[in-house]
């Protein structure tokens, strides 16, 4: 469980997230939502403990997120930013690799290099692990980003708009592996992701924490916090919660 | 089929072995002591010298996250030249030629590495990752320290311009074999810290939040590698002089032969890149060629055509 108290952080006398209190629960895929300038990729940071909060703090389990070594963070949570460089003559197999750092330090061990095979095979990047990132499309590598946030084995993944520019093919099959990832299982994790798609929300999200303004709105079961009249508050614009097919959709009204 | 990268950093080093001894031997002519002694300094000097720029420049392009930029960029040229000039207007042109070698070398070396600690960490004290803000504070205060020559230069008499003209262009040909021993195991040490932090940095390559999420403390690692370039280009700049654009050609060059992200390979690549470059030049302006030209003025111009290259054929992020 992350538990998140009365949060506050502001930059150059702005506020950024004021007095965020919400819960995050261990099991299933979370996603934060929120217009544009709501605090989500700053909550995130938090969470990860790259970003340190003016006051308040982030529990993850019985650990005070900001006071772990980095080290030692690196084995808690794994977060994939927004927009991480593209290392020229770096091959997929390489940078998914790097996930396997915070265990080996720069001395791999057998069992790093089977972790990696692991998560090329869960993310199907067999066929392009000697492939250099900067010769992939923007879905394949996306793809071979969040196959090295798995590789951190870590039991929290935290991911920073992974969807963005993807395609919705591109989007759709990351989003279906993190589902998957993120259910019941013996390699299962918790997925935390920050996502601008409400209809990939609706689809796939088990938990949802929403922010306007840098406060906290939600943080609710989906089917609580990702109604028609929550939705069409938070984004100041008409938008319906539909259901087809047994599927919950989002579209503007 | 493709030569791994390893295999070709021991060809560099091959290559590097027979151009230095080339160097040494070609057109060896009685008194074959006294002249491979000088030949033996010198060859000394262009290796350490361009193994010093070029194993800086692959750094500090990590750190900095960006492929175009050299550690001459933060104002190191500017502040060597700066010195020199102060130098000779404090003791004048025929007290400053007269200077003890060792010391004067020690204090530039000092000086340099001093002020360049001094500046990234008053810039980095709000963060390593504004690498941005330390570029353009290095650029102004590149700025600053020229205009401020560029005065002190005209106050000179012709003669003691002469001398800081003489003394702010790169030169092999008058380094002293013992500032040669204090800067070779000094530059090793370097060097081997370097190597030893490369897969810290195969990690800060992906960016500063990526790599402190990956466990890296990456201010820290920062810190660590400008105090090691600050040392590396100190060291240089003072044994021979500023070359700006050497680092540019010794990195780009290094990256493009030997085709690997790992530090551990690309720092000694560029580093005999570097060394390459100077002792192979040199060869040829001296040997084959018999100019006594500056072969500095060459590997500028090379180096800033390569800039304005790489400029002009990036794409547009």
């Amino acid at each position: 469980m992350i538990r998140i108290a009365s949060l506050d952080l502001h930059r150059d006398g702005q506020p950024i997230l004021q007095d965020v209190t919400a819960r995050i629960p261990p099991t299933g895929l979370t996603a934060i939502i929120g217009p544009n300038g709501a605090g989500k990729s700053t909550l995130l940071h938090c969470i990860a403990g790259l970003l340190v909060p003016h006051a308040g703090k982030v529990m993850i389990g019985d650990d005070d997120i900001a006071t772990l070594k980095p080290q030692d963070r690196a084995h808690r949570v794994a977060l994939l930013t927004q927009s991480p460089a593209i290392v020229p003559r770096l091959s997929v197999r390489d940078l998914v690799a790097f996930g396997r750092w915070p265990h080996h330090r720069g001395r791999p061990k057998q069992q790093d290099h089977d972790q990696v095979d692991e998560a090329l095979a869960l993310f199907d990047l067999n066929d392009l692990e000697h492939r250099k990132l900067d010769s992939l499309s923007g879905g394949q590598r996306q793809r071979a980003f969040v196959a090295m946030a798995y590789a951190q084995s870590t039991p929290w993944m935290l991911l920073d708009e992974p969807l963005a520019a993807l395609d919705p093919r591109y989007a759709r099959d990351i989003m279906e592996r993190l589902h998957n990832l993120s259910r019941p299982g013996p390699d299962s994790r918790s997925v935390v992701i920050v996502l601008h798609d409400l209809g990939m929300a609706a689809r796939y999200a088990d938990w949802i924490v929403s922010l306007k303004d840098g406060q906290l709105v939600h943080s609710a079961p989906r089917e609580q916090a990702m109604t028609t009249e929550n939705l069409s508050a938070l984004f100041d614009t008409g938008l319906a919660v539909q259901t087809v097919g047994g599927k919950s959709i989002v579209i503007p009204v | 089929m493709s030569v791994a990268p390893r295999h070709r950093l021991w060809l560099l080093g091959a290559v590097l072995l027979i151009a230095s001894g080339l160097f040494l031997v070609w057109g060896l002519r009685a008194p074959y002591g006294f002249i491979l002694g000088l030949r033996v300094t010198k060859v000394a000097a262009l290796l350490l010298v361009g193994a010093s720029v070029g194993a800086a420049t692959v750094m500090f392009q990590t750190v900095a996250h960006n492929r175009l930029l050299t550690p001459g960029i933060v104002g190191f040229d500017a502040l060597f030249v700066l010195l020199q000039t102060t130098l000779v207007i404090m003791l004048g042109g025929v007290g400053y030629v007269s200077l003890p070698q060792i010391p004067k070398f020690l204090i530039e070396s000092l000086t340099l590495t001093a002020a360049a600690v001094a500046l990234f960490s008053l810039v980095l004290r709000r963060g390593a990752d504004d690498m941005t803000r330390l570029v353009l504070t290095g650029v102004i205060f590149g700025i600053l320290m020229r205009g401020l020559t560029g005065f002190m230069q005209r106050i000179l008499d012709p003669s003691e311009f002469a001398v800081v003209q003489q003394a702010t262009y790169a030169t092999f040909g008058a380094v002293d074999p013992l500032q040669l021993s204090i800067a070779a195991p000094l530059f090793a040490i370097v060097l081997a810290l370097s190597i030893r932090i490369g897969p810290s940095l195969d990690v800060a390559a992906l960016g500063r939040t990526q790599s402190l999420s990956l466990g890296v403390d990456h201010d820290r690692l920062v810190l660590l590698v400008l105090t090691l370039i600050s040392l590396l280009i100190a060291v240089a700049t003072a044994l021979a002089g500023p070359i700006t654009f050497l680092g540019l050609l010794a990195a780009s060059l290094a990256a493009a032969s030997i085709g690997t992200y790992r530090h551990r390979i690309l720092i000694p690549a560029a580093a005999a890149v570097g060394a390459l470059i100077l002792v192979f030049g040199q060869f040829v302006f001296e040997r084959l060629l018999g100019f006594q030209s500056t072969l500095a003025v060459i590997v500028e111009f090379l180096g800033g055509l390569l800039f304005l290259f790489l400029v002009l054929k990036r794409r547009p992020t």
